[in-house]
């Protein structure tokens, strides 16, 4: 019988804690990281030890779970035992002015980057970071829809970012008509695949309607693959004709951009409007969908979230609710497609695997469902976070000059997530707020919204 | 018809494997409610340590008898890839337990994303292959051009899924442990009160998945001789099909679903095309979910009004 | 005294099986209009099945269900549309509908049956006054012009929401929840949530409201408020309720017109004090002194 008088040696405690955890680390690593299956010079499979590596891993995970066993686990139990204080008042002010102040920020975003960096150096921050992040808030906006508010769980929504690409891309080619034209085509057409798709599966709850759409997501992904004579297959379709701007090519012609308007030609007009395009289109998708919200189909679309059976027995067609979320989802996910296919100038189907799909739910789930501030942060965090990886030479003087940081970043993308699961399962901006009130509008806690069952 | 018999044994056997990794999925499916979207990759991850083990057995330790090493590299696998399992069920699944129902299955495929990248990274992005380690086969019947045979490899694989199979299914009717997890998979809360330990059960579910996994991981770099890091994802799908097919929360179901799946793949490559295989086992996935939603032998869920 | 032939809704035959079970056993009953009708029995003697028969969540295995609109000549033209194979027909000013032909949303929608739950089915991550928003939906819908209007900023969907809005606050108002509008209607009080979603239910303008279990888990002060609710339901709005309750205080008190239900087959059908007094429904209830039980097994041929 232990003695209860006596309480457990807190940093004895530690340190076993931490050896334990040491020793299931190295038990856990010690077949991939301990050994390395590689190929020797006859080409024949030989495996060699990296104990070193092993070894410094091991060490750091003691060491880190010894850290935390004595240092930061006690702060936090501290913490929690602190009393709650309330809000204080810069918060109020600072929620009131951060989405103005937020989107002026992104209006001015490129003259921001051009008057720091340069026009070279703006290049790769307008686009690779601007565009590319404002492609995925788009996308998650659209996906906010059906996943966020009708809480459908679509896991193949990069299908309809396809179909928009492609079609875009067909349609360019094929016909010549410009942006303008094919952008709302393409949403149609991605629309209309989405309640294609949407009829026979909208029956289906929760977990199994997240992996039917998973599978029509592959299938249409392998279907591009292989149809060689609609999309050329892994080959991609390029020469995809790039946006102009209103019937003003932008290159170095006499009758281009940069000669009609009387400036010296870099490539960063195009990248300038791009940018300011896709923001539109953002502003656009977001502007829809609080509008909606706000309209009897959006509130249909929580309630569905909350309690399909209510609904019903309110006399709601749910599935056509159900289907309007998917259809105004995939749509959005077509003019982000036509874009996507306009400023790249080549599509292939690499860029639509599942592992997008999860990126934009990710993107959605991460940023808190429903919410639009919510979805903007995840995806500056995570798009932003990824592409600065690429970024990271930096770490190539640390670890040698082998080492290859992009290799990492799916690696750090995957774990970050499970964290930011653990850390937050109700995202970013766990609150919902109301779409019409009688007196105030008081924000509901995520304890109580419905996640949705399909 | 020699080509459909030669397809039937081939079927058959991909079919095992299918059916080993399924039951991981129906089983964790059925005590948690959570599709685990890393199962395939844990898969992956086994395939990798068998290799490494029988490596490490054939060149620095000396170890000459096939069925040895191969037996020792199943012990092997079985027990990291266990010990991979119950770690990712602890850090990545246990904290989000009880809250909304996304967040596992995001963290999910966080995990899949991680394992694959892991092994890419720690391994090196090429395929790995090493010379076929059991060969011989019987012939069973030969008109002429074409022969039937069934591989020594082959009957491994039927013999080891069948024992192991038997074990399985004396665990899961009638051991403590099984009627403890039967218990959990029809009211947590319930079989918390009346005195089973719902974590530890949780984690032995996850562990006997992995263990099986690694059975099914074993056997695949035995037959084909090949992996790379992303063959994760292909197979765990057509696994979670077969589980899907043969009814989620059923175990028989899922080692009959697994070998469906085998022969639809087989068959649809030898008459059909390879190239849409694929397509096939995702196609049979939405078809069942659409029309059969419970599968062949699973109970319909009906929400009660 | 009631109008013996102001029938609102008829129930025929009505039988459930669920594979071997029969729920329900060639029940037959008739609700009035402007009455409340009580559906009463043991636990487990199908009442909720017939209430899911009634308003569409279930398919009858056998049995008719008519609800009329307007005035009682609708129920002339009950076998006609029975043999016509459809749902509802149109009858001088009013309609006919055969609900064991209708899905659950048409029942709410079309044939205006209203609904609450035993288990209460609110929206919790919404605001009352949202909950009543939803149930007004199909007017909404309509005046925002199947959203098209609604996006486009046209003044007729403003008019609409704020109609809706002084109807829901008028049930506020009737159900005393005025205070709490704008609070999640997960945070509500037990008592409270079963008078949010008879609000809801009211808010849809239907011209049966069914209540499965309004009065469990009050207590007798709250039971008290709730059959001033409904009788000022009844009486001020001209509604005709259906009732399954287990509480007597409530069924006996507000009830015109009882049917009682044991293991799905009717035993007594009447006034409250003719059913009071029935012999096999204090059976039923109170089971039967041991000297009378080989009688009773005799009757029923156990």
């Amino acid at each position: 019988m232990t003695d209860v008088t006596k309480a457990p040696n807190p940093v004895a405690a530690a340190f076993c804690d931490a050896g334990l955890t040491a020793l299931i680390a190295f038990a856990l690593f010690l077949p991939l990281i301990g050994f390395q299956a590689i190929s020797n010079i006859r080409n024949e499979i030989v495996v060699t030890w990296r104990g070193t590596f092993l070894f410094t891993l091991v060490a750091i995970i003691g060491c880190g779970r010894l850290c935390f066993a004595l240092a930061i686990d006690p702060w936090l139990k501290r913490r929690a035992l602190r009393p709650a204080k309330a809000t204080p008042a810069w918060r109020a002010v600072f929620g009131k002015w951060f989405i103005p102040f937020a989107i002026g920020f992104t209006i001015v975003y490129p003259f921001v980057v051009l008057a720091t960096a340069g026009t070279g150096g703006a290049l790769k921050w307008v686009d690779n970071f601007g565009i590319q992040i404002l492609i995925y808030i788009m996308l998650g906006f659209g996906l906010n829809i059906v996943v966020g508010l009708a809480g459908l769980l679509d896991l193949g929504y990069v299908a309809f970012y396809a179909v928009g690409a492609y079609s875009y891309a067909l349609l360019a080619k094929e016909f010549g008509f410009s942006f303008w034209i094919l952008l709302p085509l393409a949403g149609c057409l991605a629309s209309f695949w989405g309640i294609l798709l949407g009829f026979p599966v909208l029956r289906l709850r929760g977990d199994y309607l997240a992996i039917v759409t998973l599978a029509f997501g592959e299938i249409i992904r392998i279907v591009l693959v292989n149809f060689v004579a609609l999309t050329n297959g892994y080959a991609g379709i390029g020469g995809i004709p790039r946006p102009s701007f209103f019937g003003i090519p932008f290159n170095a012609d006499d009758n281009g951009f940069a000669a009609v308007f009387g400036l010296p030609f870099t490539p960063i007009y195009r990248t300038i409007f791009l940018y300011y395009l896709i923001l539109g289109l953002a502003l656009l998708t977001c502007y829809v969908t609080i509008r909606l919200r706000r309209l009897p189909v959006g509130r249909a679309w929580e309630a569905l979230r909350e309690d399909e059976i209510a609904c019903r027995s309110l006399g709601i067609n749910t599935t056509n609710t159900k289907l309007t979320a998917f259809a105004m989802g995939a749509m959005f996910a077509g003019f982000a497609g036509s874009f996507f296919a306009a400023r790249q100038g080549f599509i292939s189907p690499e860029s639509f695997t599942f592992l997008e799909s999860a990126t934009i739910l990710s993107i959605v789930v991460l940023g808190g469902m429903g919410s639009q501030i919510g979805v903007a942060i995840a995806a500056i965090a995570m798009i932003g976070g990824t592409e600065i990886t690429r970024d990271l030479d930096f770490l190539k003087q640390i670890f040698g000059s082998t080492f290859d940081p992009t290799q990492y970043r799916m690696l750090i993308f995957g774990f970050a997530m499970v964290l930011i699961m653990i850390w937050r399962p109700r995202g970013l901006i766990s609150t919902r707020s109301p779409s019409v009130f009688l007196k105030e509008r008081k924000t509901i806690s995520a304890d109580l919204v419905g996640e949705g069952h399909g | 018809m020699d080509v459909f018999i030669q397809q039937l044994i081939n079927g058959i056997t991909l079919g095992s494997i299918y059916g080993l990794i399924a039951i991981g999925y129906t089983m964790v499916f059925g005590i948690i409610g959570m599709v685990n979207f890393a199962h395939g990759d844990v898969f992956m991850v086994s395939v990798f340590i068998s290799l490494i083990a029988l490596l490490i057995l054939t060149s620095f330790l000396g170890v000459t008898s096939i069925a040895v090493a191969l037996f020792i590299v199943l012990l092997v696998a079985m027990v990291f890839t266990s010990l991979v399992n119950w770690t990712i069920e602890r850090v990545a699944y246990r904290p989000l337990r009880g809250s909304f129902r996304l967040a596992p299955l995001i963290s999910a495929i966080g995990m899949s994303i991680f394992l694959s990248n892991f092994v890419q990274v720690t391994q090196g992005p090429r395929n790995k292959s090493i010379p076929p380690i059991v060969q011989g086969e019987f012939v069973l019947m030969n008109h002429g051009n074409y022969a039937v045979t069934l591989s020594f490899k082959q009957l491994i694989i039927w013999g080891v899924t069948a024992v192991l199979l038997v074990c399985f299914w004396y665990l899961v009717a009638k051991t403590r442990l099984g009627r403890a997890q039967r218990a959990c998979e029809q009211d947590q809360k319930m079989a918390a009160l009346v005195g089973v330990d719902v974590d530890r059960t949780i984690s032995m579910t996850f562990v006997i998945a992995a263990a099986l996994a690694a059975v099914a991981g074993t056997m695949y770099l035995m037959y084909y001789g090949v992996v790379s890091f992303a063959d994760g994802f292909v197979p765990g799908v057509k696994a979670f099909t077969a589980a899907v097919l043969g009814g989620i929360g059923s175990l028989p179901g899922a080692v009959i679903g697994g070998i469906l799946i085998g022969l639809i793949e087989t068959m649809w490559s030898a008459y059909f095309s390879l190239d849409y295989k694929d397509v096939a086992a995702f196609s049979v996935l939405a078809i069942t979910l659409i029309f059969l939603p419970q599968g062949l032998f699973g109970r319909p869920d009906v929400e009660k009004v | 005294m009631r109008d013996p032939a102001d029938i609102l809704l008829r129930v025929e035959q009505l039988t459930m099986r669920f594979g071997g079970l029969v729920a329900v056993d060639h029940l037959s009953f008739e609700a009035r209009k402007g009455e409340i009708t009580a559906l009463i029995g043991p636990n487990g003697a199908g009442k909720t099945t017939v209430f899911n028969c009634i308003t569409g969540f279930y398919k009858p295995t056998e049995g008719r269900i008519g609800l009329r609109h307007g005035g009682m000549a609708a129920w002339d033209g009950l076998e006609a549309l029975t043999d016509s194979g459809k749902r509802q027909a149109k009858h001088g000013d009013g309609a006919l509908f055969l609900l064991e032909r209708m899905p659950d949303y048409l029942v709410s929608q079309q044939a205006r049956v209203a609904r609450t739950f035993q288990n209460i089915r609110l929206f919790p991550g919404m605001t009352v006054l949202e909950n009543l928003m939803v149930a007004q939906h199909n007017r909404l819908m309509l005046a925002s012009g199947y959203t098209l209007l609604g996006v486009l900023g046209f003044p007729s969907y403003a008019a609409a929401e704020r109609a809706a809005i002084e109807q829901a606050r008028a049930w506020l108002d009737r159900v005393g929840l005025i205070g709490r509008a704008d609070d999640p209607a997960g945070d509500l009080p037990y008592g409270a949530q079963r008078r949010l979603e008879i609000a809801r239910a009211m808010c849809t303008e239907p011209v049966l409201l069914c209540l499965d279990e309004p009065a469990a888990g009050l207590n007798p002060r709250e039971s008290a408020e709730l059959n001033e609710l409904l009788l000022s339901i009844r009486t001020d709005n001209h509604m005709s309720i259906l009732l399954i309750e287990h509480d007597m205080s409530v069924v006996m008190e507000i009830s015109d017109h009882i049917v009682v239900l044991d293991y799905g087959v009717k035993i007594a059908d009447g006034s409250p004090e003719a059913v009071r007094n029935d012999e096999k429904v204090i059976a039923a209830y109170l089971g039967v002194p041991d000297a009378e039980v080989a009688k009773v097994e005799a009757e029923v041929g156990a």
